[in-house]
């Protein structure tokens, strides 16, 4: 199954089983289903509660924080994860404050779904991964789509949380198969981390979520038969809090040499906020300090050699590996 | 306490209790103003002297099952809806019994389907969700939004106004336009009209000039009821008067010309109606709101447990 069918397929579920469940998005109804089609089906199932909204991403936000407040679940589709930017408000002052600033815990049910990243030529303001943006603000949960992380699973642990969440959806993972791991590489998934791992002890961890994990994937493929280099891949559902660090922490333990991956371009990133954390856990037995791999500095070009060039692909990823660990 | 959704227009002239209420809210507004200047207040303030006549009318119009938000200047809001100057007090002084155990202060309230926000235009968008679940949920029900004339200058504001109109949509939006943003007048930072920017969307917008508690309700329990059996929005813009500063000695206008709104204020218009009742009613509510403040000032700090 893709994973952008594996979503919708969730989506669907979660609306027969919630009645007070609402999806609401710009041109999310049928026949055109979204701007990449995961709501598609969805209105012609439940066409009460999956809204075709004006082209109101402030407002849309604050109507599903209007239907959490009252006890209702709510999904909003940012057409592009972009335009967030303009929900942004809603998300920091509103949604996210709520849930402690009247004194008490006020549950607010409710995902914000951005679909995120470059790689489709969409140019500077359609193509942004804009994950570090959100990082750090109480009371707001970040996820992201992985392949190896089933959605439905991951809806119902977003809802559980009773908070908001924003969940990012790299834009290039819709067309690709889920949890597809080949041999000598093999996968668990527990506490809502994915591990992709080889026998015997790794050289490093690369820590890299669900957009980046294939291209983390192929890098880790070429160092191996190129440069004998093992590395196990951790693959964490949810970015932000950090509260339960144990899974994403298991093979940092034992590592001496650690990458984080995202599509980020440079400055103020999620990883660095990782690399943070890490340091104070495990500086005394680092070989040195964890590694950032991101895109680079700049905004993120349209010409496809342009955009290839700027975000981080498989081969900055090997390049950055082998050069830290063979100097 | 349940009342009707709609209320008999006999049961709505101007009681004693209406007064009472509305000096009640006078004095709470005074007596923070007054600690404030003591430096008995910790941070910021907003009272909305010369404005407390808009909630209390409003609120026989409205349901204890109505969502009501409130804004920066919501203490009238809350006093009308709650009658509780002691929990409120407690909230703005982070004193035990505080409504919001302190976190929120003076412009972040949240108790029984009331809740105010300090961000302008905020509130409309979340409200028009909240009339989306009443409209499926609860017919008959509506949100009920304030705002100031000022926060127009919100987009935030159109994009609800569009929603609210375009999905049929029980959302009454209470405009008080006092005629001044913080330091800016209306003629400054609006152009056009309220009235025209709610006909932009379709959206009934009704007009109210007086201070009578009573004529008001007239003129709008059908027009309330409307939005109740039609699920529809309404826009009701007050024309109403600021008396105080913005927030606290930060008033910009001349005395000559606050002098002229005071003339305007409805607490002048009821004292000389009936100045015996008024003024018994009036040394009721100060005592009242004086011995609150001293047993609240006494309360040991409000404590943040549950987050
Ligand atoms: C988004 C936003 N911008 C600015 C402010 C600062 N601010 C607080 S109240 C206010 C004036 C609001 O004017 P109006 O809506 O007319 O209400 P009034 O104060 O007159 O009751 C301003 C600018 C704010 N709270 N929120």
């Amino acid at each position: 199954m893709r994973v952008g069918e594996n979503l919708n397929t969730a989506l669907a579920a979660l609306l027969a089983r919630e009645p007070n469940l609402y999806v609401l998005g710009e041109d999310v109804v049928d026949p055109y289903g979204g701007a990449f089609k995961i709501t598609r089906g969805l209105s012609t199932s439940f066409p009460d509660r999956v809204l075709s909204t004006p082209i109101s991403e402030n407002a849309i936000t604050g109507v599903a924080a209007g239907l959490a407040l009252s006890g209702d679940l709510a999904i909003v589709e940012i057409m592009f994860g972009d335009f967030a930017a303009l929900a942004f408000d809603q998300l920091l002052n509103f949604a996210s404050k709520s849930v402690s600033m009247y004194g008490s815990r006020l549950p607010m049910r409710m995902v914000v779904r951005c679909p995120v990243g470059g790689g489709r030529g969409y140019g500077p303001t359609h193509s942004q991964a804009l994950q570090k943006h959100f990082v750090g603000i109480p009371g707001l949960a970040l996820y992201e789509m992985s392949p190896f992380h089933d959605n439905l699973a991951v809806f119902e642990e977003m809802f559980a949380r009773a908070q908001p969440c924003v969940f990012f959806e790299d834009k290039v993972l819709y067309t690709r198969r889920m949890g597809a791991v080949e041999p000598p590489f093999s996968l668990t998934v527990s506490g809502g981390v994915a591990r992709v791992f080889l026998d015997g002890s790794p050289d490093c961890v690369v820590i890299a979520p669900g957009g980046t994990a294939h291209r983390a994937m192929a890098a880790m493929r070429s160092l191996l038969v190129e440069e004998e280099i093992g590395c196990t891949l951790v693959v964490p559902s949810r970015l932000y809090p950090f509260d339960e660090l144990d899974a994403l922490e298991a093979d940092v333990r034992t590592a001496r040499h650690v990458f984080v991956v995202e599509e980020s371009t440079a400055g103020g990133t999620w990883g660095a906020e990782v690399a943070h954390l890490l340091h104070q856990r495990h500086w005394g037995r680092l070989a040195r300090p964890v590694t950032l791999i991101h895109s680079a500095d700049g905004v993120v070009p349209t010409a496809a050699h342009l955009e290839r060039a700027a975000l981080v692909n498989e081969t900055t990823i090997h390049s950055v590996i082998r050069e830290t660990l063979r100097g | 306490m349940t009342r009707p959704a709609t209320i008999e227009t006999a049961e709505l002239g101007l009681d004693e209790a209406d007064l009472s209420l509305m000096l009640t809210i006078r004095a709470f507004e005074l007596k923070l103003l007054d600690l404030y200047g003591k430096g008995l207040l910790n941070g910021t303030t907003h009272t909305c002297l010369g404005q407390e006549y808009i909630p209390v009318a409003m609120e026989a119009l409205l349901d204890p099952r109505d969502r009501v938000f409130s804004n920066h200047r919501g203490h009238g809001h809350y006093l009308a809806r709650f009658r509780d100057p002691a929990g409120l007090l407690a909230e703005i002084m982070g004193r035990e019994g505080a409504v919001c155990n302190g976190v929120g202060g003076s412009q972040h309230i949240h108790r029984d389907g009331f809740l105010s926000t300090g961000v302008q235009g905020e509130s409309l968008p979340v409200g028009v969700g909240v009339a989306l679940h009443l409209k499926r949920t609860d017919p008959g029900r509506l949100a009920c939004v304030y705002i100031g004339d000022g926060t127009f200058g919100e987009g935030a504001v159109y994009e609800a106004f569009n929603i609210a109109s375009l999905w049929r949509l029980p959302l009454l939006v209470v405009v008080e336009n006092n005629g001044i943003a913080q330091s800016t007048p209306t003629s400054r930072h609006l152009a056009g009209s309220i009235a025209g920017r709610a006909a932009a969307f379709g959206i009934r917008h009704r007009l109210i000039e007086t201070s009578d508690v009573a004529e008001i309700r007239r003129t709008l329990e059908p027009l309330v009821s409307r939005v109740r059996s039609h699920a529809t929005p309404l826009v009701v813009e007050f024309v109403t008067r600021r008396l105080g500063p913005h927030s606290k000695g930060d008033d910009t206008r001349s005395a000559e010309a606050v002098r002229d709104l005071r003339e305007q204020d409805w607490y002048e218009r009821c004292a000389a109606a009936d100045p015996d009742r008024f003024h018994l009613l009036d040394a009721q509510a100060r005592a009242h709101v004086d011995a609150i403040a001293a047993e609240v000032m006494a309360r040991p700090p409000s404590r943040w447990e549950t987050r």
